[in-house]
């Protein structure tokens, strides 16, 4: 709370009426956006360039952010993919924190609130998060208008504006993040992994760079016949933003791609994307996933693995039993399916994000696999 | 899945509580227990340490209070044979035993399994080297080290890693000659040094990593591979202070995804190359200008971070780490405080904690206060907030030591004192930290000097920033907000402000300004649950659940562990809640102390971790709103709330006014004056001239007591008047507004204590003990015997009359415990204390009737049975000693309590206990044909008996040179050996430091008399030298009586069993605990006794 430039005021109205007020941080204006919680302790610049986050208001439970400050863009890996960061921008729309803290790290560059100003994305802090992501557990997500403004606040203009949203998941979120062209990166490998880019994460990219592999990056409705005449040695459907069944070109690609013997991997909306082109279900969870703590079990060794999550919707379990595809994780905490696998093919998807960044480490050995097949094939 | 065949379990305790080994395996034992038992496994623990919960009859199956030693173990093993044995749950010394017991082939002969992490996986983490290789084999980064056997390999290695680096001499005690070299130069200087003062001429050139962050890791994995992190823990205090006596704080805060990630998956591959089941703690080095990173120990065993993980995180370690051991793979396992996730996850925290050690310097005299990479302190508080600044300075005040974080009115001033301060920290460095940026030296340097992160610095000087602010800003709503925000406590806005604690409090609810409940659910709310773990906090809106109204009552439990009050009085607070429980409908605990049993989530009705300030116990009553507040089982940390807490509660037991008369030594002087019961003469202190008057009128020696201490704080006693006049300014300092009181001090007195309890009217006698040494030894440092040794019948009746009539006077409801000096017949009264004392752990365990049971009953408004415990059988107390650990601490008993643990034996006859308590306390029992030093002040003539008892046993004796001639005189055979200032060949510091002598008795010359400084400073540095060696010393003349009657005796029964036998211990060399060099030799054929029978479940 040591940023506190007097005056500046945060003010987050929520649909169910309650109205939360702070100090604000980032830019100043009136956003709005369906307000999420996530129970992360570290990663906050990984998570907020997290394509994933669009249109979202995130709420941090861990009281501290800013520690580390905001690493330069500069410090990057494998295919010039930089490190610390998810995507070009910021993609979370508001933030939601306890506290600010002034930085201290070797590679800080500038402080979050700078970072938040710079790109147009507005914060409150000094709000009870707990208090705050209790309600959202208890009620499921809402809808929500965050204001930060160095003038008074009208709070009954914000609650207004509140009831007549519009819910962003029924819109073409992935649309928005999704590149226009595709992205060639080069390898040392012959071999070519194409994503189907529905917002996908850096992360992502930095794990297939570096086995060595040519990646191609393209746009969420790139034609199946196209990616094929890449020859591609593996398809990777990436994580995107809100309702899997939105983007039905991406469902209908997807459903070609599986036709033919070619590995796919899809991870989070990948995944949902995937089991929807099988045929199956998916629905929205009541507040969704969005830590790095959850176990994923996988159901043929029994083995365990905690992984990073952040996902609104998830895939019927019961609706797999007509489809080529089973069950293969399941999280142990709320039983949900988080990994699904198809009966005869190498395809598989997970619900959670085995690139980490933000997160643990424990389930890249998936993108050893995907390598392992994408090699055979 | 579970092994199939386990039926009844071995857990092998941690032995007495020492710095480094304390009150965090109690909680560890205790939770493997429970999770065994569920599993409806027999349990037989192993443990001599007699204050612990673990120990006690209704936990365990069976408990053998004994030495933690091989042979004691065999005997154990042989006798109930058991399928398995747990050792990752008693520390070192538990690991250490379990090594040797697998060496000895031990466990392979009886089929004792070895339940959890393997001996194999054990042996290579302790093992330097074999750790080292093992990690380099596997990629993962060690600091890099090189032998060196001269200048020129030194030189080589230096260059080879880079300056500056870090010289180890090999095999010195203490880190002697070790130094870091920045460059060539200095590098010849150190490693010359060095060479010449190893044994081997060998040094060790190693990476420096010093001011390197320190980070910890708890790992735990199943036999499935299943490999989870339980917490991560960033040490403000950087590489250079050992952990256990850093500030740490959970989780890291200056560390970012990638690096938390990095260490992350190391820890994971270090615990899958090490194989180990169970829990384990991983230390690492990380660079603060880059991402590099080295591992720099593991312990393979549940530790004192784990301890503080698990009350860090509310995930309980050790319960889930005894299932694994058992065969349990983690996704078996379920949450226990959600209830329905499994216990296959991470937690998430969504608040900060932090941890701060304490040590306690101020009671050792001598004693160097530097900190560094060995661990001195004797204790810690835990401290949650949701925000550090909010912890940190809780963290402070738990650690009851009369300060807060911004208080550092007497350190040194000058900027060179704060400087060289921050370079060479010492128990001060906190203070000293606030006081540089009160005197605005700028945090770059600051961190320079200290090697603490700017983030650290950066909090503190919002506090400091912000005491700033309410100075200047006065009583305003907002910033009195902000200022509890940032952990300010109403005593500390009072005195800032000018007004009391209680007008603070006042405004404060005037203006609704009011901690929040908030509860540690493991998963940062992201999951409902019923968790009775709470804490409160200024960083919030509201309580995470509604108060109903209840019938409760309030436990207050005894803080941070210190000398003087550590888990005896955790045993006390956990056996009165739990006997509670049957008779109040929700019993809550508040404790602050992370290594206790109390702060376990599953043994109350309701745990607060927060402090045991008046502030905030009254913050606890308001919510809470219960029937009553216990402060009798908490020692002196709760007792000392009385006063104020009576004006808002009920106190639960004696009324305050009782208490106060105990507590106030001149009110308790007058009521025995009236109840006609014997005491010393005595008088209050009004001034310095009354009291050099009154000393003379009764003669000196002189006892000075301050009122409401405890383990004798500023106790003394003065020879003559310049003492006097020192020592009264001293308890004057520490009792400020309470009461000091002179009296005569009694020479040759035995010293006798009561423990019971009392319901108003009827007096329950639990034992009466009397101490081996005579008055003069605080009763912490005394050796205890149940029954007593010397006291006639006449005495004894006249102790439980006393008794008896104390304690109805007071009315007393709840646990009493009262001090007698015994002489010429007379029993006098010197102390009372209306609350539980140390020793009822061992009274309790030795007549088999819980004193808490009736304690509960009694405060509750119940009646108990009028009587007197019956023994079982002799018990004997011993004392636990740490000077080792504490350079220079001059290791000699006196009225101020040094000692930092205890353990009980028991046996047939005294003789027999005593010498199990003994070397269950890591005393090395000197057998025949040993040497022992002999060297003695001006109290030579009285052991001479007993000087001849030992050389007849066989033993040799040397003795330094006044005591020689006393010896030759009377016809002792002897050698001459030389003092350290005698300059002469055989000198005595040769012998000690080759071991060759075994025991040393020195009974200090007293500094009252005009002995010359020279004398005074040569037997400090034999007994200090003995201490750095491990050889056990002797200093109080009656206990090197008993000694020697016990070893004789001893002696006599190993040598009336068969040669065989004999034969197979004198090759059990034996040490089993971290003091390794003090034990070693013949062990005791005695039969191991358990304290219980076991029981039917």
């Amino acid at each position: 709370m040591e940023l506190a430039e007097p005056g500046k005021k945060g003010v987050l109205v929520l649909e169910d009426g309650s109205v939360i007020q702070g100090m604000g941080f980032g830019a100043e204006t009136e956003i709005s956006g369906e307000v999420v919680f996530n129970t992360s302790m570290m990663g906050y610049p990984e998570l907020l360039t997290d394509p994933s986050y669009q249109e979202q208001i995130v709420v941090m439970t861990y009281p501290i952010l800013g520690s580390y400050g905001v690493p330069p863009n500069s410090i990057r890996g494998d295919g010039g993919v930089p490190l610390h960061f998810e995507s070009d921008s910021v993609k979370v729309k508001g933030f939601v924190v306890h506290s600010l803290s002034r930085p201290s790290h070797w590679s800080n560059q500038k402080t979050l609130d700078e970072w938040l100003t710079e790109q147009g994305v507005p914060g409150i802090f000094g709000v009870d998060t707990r208090v705050l992501a209790q309600r959202l557990r208890n009620k499921g997500t809402m809808l929500g208008v965050l204001k930060v403004s160095s003038s008074p606040v009208n709070l009954d203009a914000a609650a207004l504006r509140v009831s007549g949203l519009q819910d962003p998941n029924k819109q073409d979120l992935v649309q928005k993040v999704s590149p226009k062209e595709p992205i060639y990166y080069d390898g040392k490998e012959k071999s070519t992994i194409v994503i189907v880019d529905c917002g996908v994460k850096y992360g992502i990219l930095r794990s297939l760079l570096a086995k060595g592999a040519r990646v191609v990056r393209v746009p969420y409705d790139f034609p199946a016949d196209k990616i094929l005449e890449m020859n591609p040695q593996g398809v990777v459907i990436s994580n995107g933003p809100g309702d899997p069944k939105i983007d039905l070109t991406t469902i209908e690609t997807t459903r070609r791609l599986m036709e033919t013997e070619i590995p796919i991997m899809g991870i989070c909306l990948g995944a949902q994307i995937l089991g929807l082109a099988a045929g199956a279900e998916t629905y929205k969870l009541k507040f969704g996933h969005r830590a790095v703590n959850h176990p994923c079990m996988d159901l043929e060794t029994g083995r365990c693995f905690i992984t990073t999550q952040n996902h609104g919707y998830t895939i019927d379990r019961n609706s797999l039993e007509n489809t080529d595809f089973l069950a293969s994780f399941v999280n142990i905490n709320d039983k949900t399916v988080e990994g699904i696998r198809h009966r005869k093919k190498p395809i598989l998807g997970v619900q959670w994000h085995p690139e980490s960044s933000p997160g643990p480490y424990d389930t890249r050995f998936l993108f050893d696999r995907f390598f392992e097949e994408a090699l055979k094939a | 899945m579970k092994i199939d065949g386990i039926k009844s379990v071995v857990i092998v305790g941690s032995g007495a509580i020492k710095i480094g080994e304390a009150g965090e395996f109690d909680y560890s034992t205790s939770q493997a227990i429970k999770a065994l038992r569920e599993e409806e496994i027999r349990t037989i623990v192993v443990n001599p340490n007699i204050a612990t919960i673990h120990t006690d009859e209704k936990f365990a199956d069976k408990v053998y209070s004994v030495p933690i030693r091989t042979d004691f173990l065999e005997e154990i093993i042989a006798k109930e044979q058991p399928d398995g044995i747990l050792l990752g749950f008693g520390g070192q010394t538990a690991l250490n035993c379990g090594v040797e017991l697998a060496e000895r082939g031990i466990l392979s002969k009886y089929n004792v399994k070895v339940l959890g992490t393997g001996i194999e996986s054990i042996e290579i983490a302790d093992d330097r080297e074999l750790f080292k290789k093992t990690m380099i084999e596997h990629g993962v980064p060690v600091p890099k080290s090189r032998k060196a056997v001269d200048l020129e390999t030194a030189l080589e290695a230096a260059r080879e890693i880079g300056f500056p680096v870090m010289v180890r001499v090999a095999y010195t005690l203490g880190g002697q000659g070790s130094g870091v070299a920045f460059d060539e130069r200095t590098l010849g200087e150190i490693a010359l040094r060095g060479l010449a003062y190893s044994r081997i001429k060998q040094v060790l050139i190693e990476e420096y990593l010093e001011k390197w962050k320190e980070v910890e890791y708890e790992v735990m994995r199943d036999r499935d591979d299943n490999c989870i992190i339980i917490c991560n823990m960033e040490n403000m205090d950087p590489m250079g202070i050992h952990t256990g006596d850093s500030i740490v704080v959970a989780p890291s805060q200056t560390l970012t995804n990638r690096e938390y990630n990095l260490l992350r998956e190391t820890a994971q591959k270090v615990i899958r190359t090490l194989g180990i089941v169970g829990e384990c703690n991983i230390q690492f080095a990380l660079d603060p200008k880059s991402e590099d990173f080295r591992v720099i120990e593991v312990n393979s065993r549940l530790s004192r971070s784990s301890a503080l993980a698990s009350k860090a995180t509310g995930y309980p370690i050790a319960y889930i780490a005894a299932k694994l051991s058992l065969g349990y793979a983690l996704p078996e396992l379920s949450n226990k405080i959600t209830g329905v996730t499994s216990a296959c996850f991470e937690p998430a925290l969504d608040y900060v904690v932090v941890k701060a050690p304490r040590w306690d310097f101020q009671k050792f005299r001598k004693v160097s206060k530097g900190i560094g990479t060995q661990m001195k302190s004797v204790g810690e508080v835990m401290a949650i907030g949701r925000c550090f600044e909010e912890a940190l300075q809780k963290a402070i005040r738990m650690l009851d030591i009369g300060r807060e974080l911004t208080d550092n009115g007497i350190a040194g001033r000058s900027i060179e004192r704060i400087r060289r301060e921050l370079r060479e920290p010492t128990d001060e460095r906190i203070f000293y930290v606030t006081k540089a940026l009160k005197s605005g030296m700028s945090m770059d340097e600051i961190s320079r000097l200290s090697g603490i992160d700017r983030w650290f610095l950066d909090k503190i000087k919002n506090i400091v920033d912000m005491e700033k602010r309410i100075v200047k800003e006065r009583t305003n709503p907002n910033i009195i907000r902000r200022a509890k925000e940032f952990g300010f406590s109403d005593k500390k806005l009072g005195r800032l402000l000018g007004k009391s604690e209680a007008q603070v409090r006042d405004y404060r609810k005037a203006h609704l300004i009011l901690p929040v409940t908030k509860q540690i659910d493991t998963m940062a709310a992201e999951w409902p649950s019923a968790t009775n773990y709470l804490y409160l906090t200024y960083g919030g809106e509201a309580d995470d659940f509604e108060y109903a109204p209840g019938d409760r009552v309030v436990v207050l439990g005894s803080g941070c562990y210190r000398i003087g009050s550590s888990v005896e009085f955790d045993w006390c607070c956990v056996n009165m809640a739990t006997a509670l429980k049957k008779r109040v409908s929700e019993v809550i605990m508040v404790n602050c102390n992370p290594e206790t049993v109390s702060t376990d989530f599953d043994i109350l009705d309701k745990l607060y971790f927060e402090e045991l300030s008046l502030e905030r116990v009254l913050d606890i009553l308001d919510k809470e709103r219960p029937r009553g507040v216990v402060v009798s089982v908490g020692g002196q940390t709760a007792n000392n709330l009385v006063k104020g807490l009576s004006e808002h509660a009920r106190i639960l037991g004696t009324t305050p006014d009782s208490i106060d008369t105990a507590e106030d030594r001149s009110r308790f002087g007058q009521l025995l004056d009236k109840l006609k019961i014997e005491q010393p003469k005595w008088d209050k202190l009004r001034s310095l001239e009354d009291a050099r008057r009154f000393s003379k009128e009764i003669g000196y020696p002189v006892l000075i007591r301050p009122s409401y201490v405890l383990s004798g704080s500023a106790m003394n006693v003065a020879f003559n008047e310049a003492q006097l006049t020192g020592y009264i300014r001293e308890a004057a300092r520490v009792s400020r507004k309470n009461p000091v009181v002179i009296s005569k001090f009694l020479t040759g007195a035995r010293e006798v204590e009561v423990d019971g309890v009392c319901d108003g009217s009827r007096v329950f006698i639990g034992a009466v003990i009397e101490h081996v040494e005579n008055a003069g030894v605080h009763s912490g440092d005394a050796t205890m015997t149940i029954p007593t040794l010397s006291i006639t019948g006449t005495v004894r009746r006249k102790i439980l009359s006393y008794s008896r009539r104390i304690a109805r006077s007071l009315k007393i409801r709840g646990p009493f415990n009262i001090q007698f000096l015994v002489k010429n017949r007379q029993a006098l009264v010197i102390e009372c204390n209306l609350r539980a004392s140390r020793s009822m752990p061992f009274v309790s365990k030795t007549i088999g009737t819980n004193l808490m049971d009736l304690a509960a009953e009694a405060i509750t408004n119940g009646t108990i049975k009028q009587g007197e415990g019956i023994h079982r059988r002799i018990g004997v107390k011993a004392p636990q000693f740490s000077f080792t650990r504490l350079d220079k601490a001059d290791p000699v008993t006196g009225v101020e309590m040094v000692s930092t643990g205890e353990v009980a034996c028991f046996g047939e006859t005294f003789q027999e206990a005593f010498i199990n308590a003994l070397i269950a306390s890591n005393f090395y029992i000197p057998k025949k044909d040993d040497a022992i030093l002999i060297s003695m002040g001006e109290t030579r003539k009285g052991i001479l008996p007993y000087a001849r008892m030992l050389a007849r046993a066989g033993y040799r004796i040397f003795a330094t040179q006044h005591t020689a001639e006393e010896f030759s005189k009377n016809g002792i055979e002897c050698k001459i050996l030389y003092k350290v200032s005698e300059k002469k060949k055989p000198n005595i510091m040769d012998y000690l430091q080759n071991r060759e002598i075994r025991l040393v008795i020195n009974i200090p010359s007293h500094e009252g008399d005009p002995a010359s400084h020279r004398i005074l400073k040569d037997e400090y540095l034999i007994r200090r030298k003995a201490a750095e060696f491990g050889i056990p010393i002797v200093t109080n003349l009656e206990l090197a009586r008993a000694l020697t009657k016990a070893l004789v005796r001893h002696n006599a029964r190993l040598q009336s069993k068969s040669q065989s036998m004999a034969e197979a211990f004198v090759s059990s060399g034996v040490p089993t605990t971290v003091m390794r060099a003090a034990l070693g030799g013949l062990s005791p054929r005695t039969q191991p006794v358990p304290v219980s029978v076991p029981q039917t479940n």
